[in-house]
């Protein structure tokens, strides 16, 4: 029973984190719930195939299948996240201000809600198929009873879920106008940890073979494996030994999303005259 | 690339020191065999020598699929059951790695010792 409520649990945290900035950062816009739903359920469909096929995908690519396609869905996700702040850097601001969406928006809306289904739906299928995979050798092999499976899985699900909820009502108890900056810091700290992750699968398929020395150890002050480090790993892409190439494409994805976000939105104090009456209240 | 070689020379040596408990090999060309069986690594430590790339053939010889998982060699593999898994790792300075089989981690833990 406590193997599967830690593994369920910590692999729980890390889709739930991420769908919980999601739902913050979507906030206001109009029909996120259908969007993100939609995303789970594709993820969670997809980590039942992936489970299926982990043999098969494993031996694919002279035997780093596994690694390009973890390393190909966390450069999409990567994609998307930046597609939604810049999208929001251009949009969102009057929207997060306001709260709700406004008519004309809607549309260009649902397609950064497009962008982060795809971000959920890629997050529940990594962790997912990692659960299905456990939980069915447990199963296969007979190790435990039904019951403790069950019950130490529900209990893993609760749990995650429960630190995952605080997480979003942490961020949605911010103030309106400042929530729209904090869900821009995390999403951006978000897609370069996953873009450092992305990196490490790089050069563990062999594809990359540079800069791979570990450039320091912070593990015996944080260890990466307890549950603040995996937290701090999910949500800002916290390691203890990160590795040249790790760190410059860290920095890298946060140096192009700010640029990005600056070029779409020049001066993000200057808003309109209109909006600054509004915002003086 | 060199892959072709590389797996022949895997397959020779794990015909080789399957059943050999001590696999000092480490550094060479050839990726290190490391073996999983009732959720049991043996050897259970791999020395490999410090700044050289190496490369670990985990065989994965029970029914089930297990993962191996290090975070201090950052690097994680789902090896599904009775399937082999090349795991690389870039030069390392001198230390002691864990690494474990996270589906299993009661049972399957193991290191490498950077030397």
């Amino acid at each position: 029973m406590l193997p599967s409520l830690l593994i369920v649990f910590r692999e729980m945290i890390e889709a739930g984190l991420i769908v919980g900035i999601v739902l913050a950062a979507t906030r206001g816009v109009a029909g996120r719930g259908r969007w993100v739903a939609a995303g789970v359920a594709a993820g969670v469909l997809g980590a039942c195939l992936l489970a299926v096929f982990a043999g098969g995908l494993s031996s694919l690519f002279q035997g780093t299948g596994q690694e390009l396609f973890n390393a190909a869905i966390l450069i999409l996700a990567v994609g998307m996240l930046t597609w939604h702040n810049v999208w929001m850097a251009s949009h969102g601001r009057e929207m997060a201000r306001e709260l709700k969406a406004v008519g004309a928006e809607v549309a260009q809306g649902s397609r950064s809600l497009l962008a982060m289904a795809v971000v959920v739906g890629v997050a529940v299928l990594r962790e997912g198929s990692e659960v299905v995979l456990f939980l069915y050798g447990i199963v296969a092999q007979g190790g435990t009873t039904m019951l403790g499976l069950f019950i130490g899985g529900l209990l893993g699900v609760i749990a995650g879920a429960g630190v995952s909820l605080m997480m979003y009502l942490g961020l949605v108890s911010i103030p309106a106008h400042r929530l729209f900056t904090a869900t821009t810091g995390l999403i951006t700290l978000l897609a370069a940890g996953l873009g450092a992750q992305a990196a490490a699968y790089l050069q563990q398929a062999g594809v990359v073979d540079i800069l791979t020395t570990p450039l320091w150890d912070t593990s015996h002050l944080l260890d990466e494996g307890s549950l603040l480090g995996r937290l701090l790993k999910t949500l800002v892409g916290y390691t203890d030994r990160p590795d040249g190439l790790q760190l410059i494409v860290w920095l890298g994805v946060i140096a192009v999303m700010t640029i990005l976000m600056r070029v779409v939105n020049p001066k993000p104090h200057a808003a309109k005259p209109a909006s600054v009456a509004h915002a003086a209240e | 690339m060199t892959r072709v070689p590389f797996v022949l020379a895997s397959l020779a040596a794990l015909a080789g020191l399957a059943a050999c408990s001590k696999a000092d090999t480490g550094g060479g060309p050839a990726p290190i065999p490391l073996l999983l069986k009732d959720h049991r690594f043996s050897p259970a430590e791999i020395t490999v020598k410090a700044n050289q790339a190496f490369a670990i053939e985990v065989t994965n010889a029970d029914g089930v699929a297990d993962e191996f998982d290090s975070d201090s060699l950052k690097r994680e593999k789902v090896i599904a059951g009775g399937q082999k898994g090349v795991v690389r790792v870039g030069p390392l300075p001198p230390g002691r790695y864990p690494f474990m089989g996270e589906y299993h981690a009661k049972t399957a833990q193991g290191a490498v010792i950077v030397q």
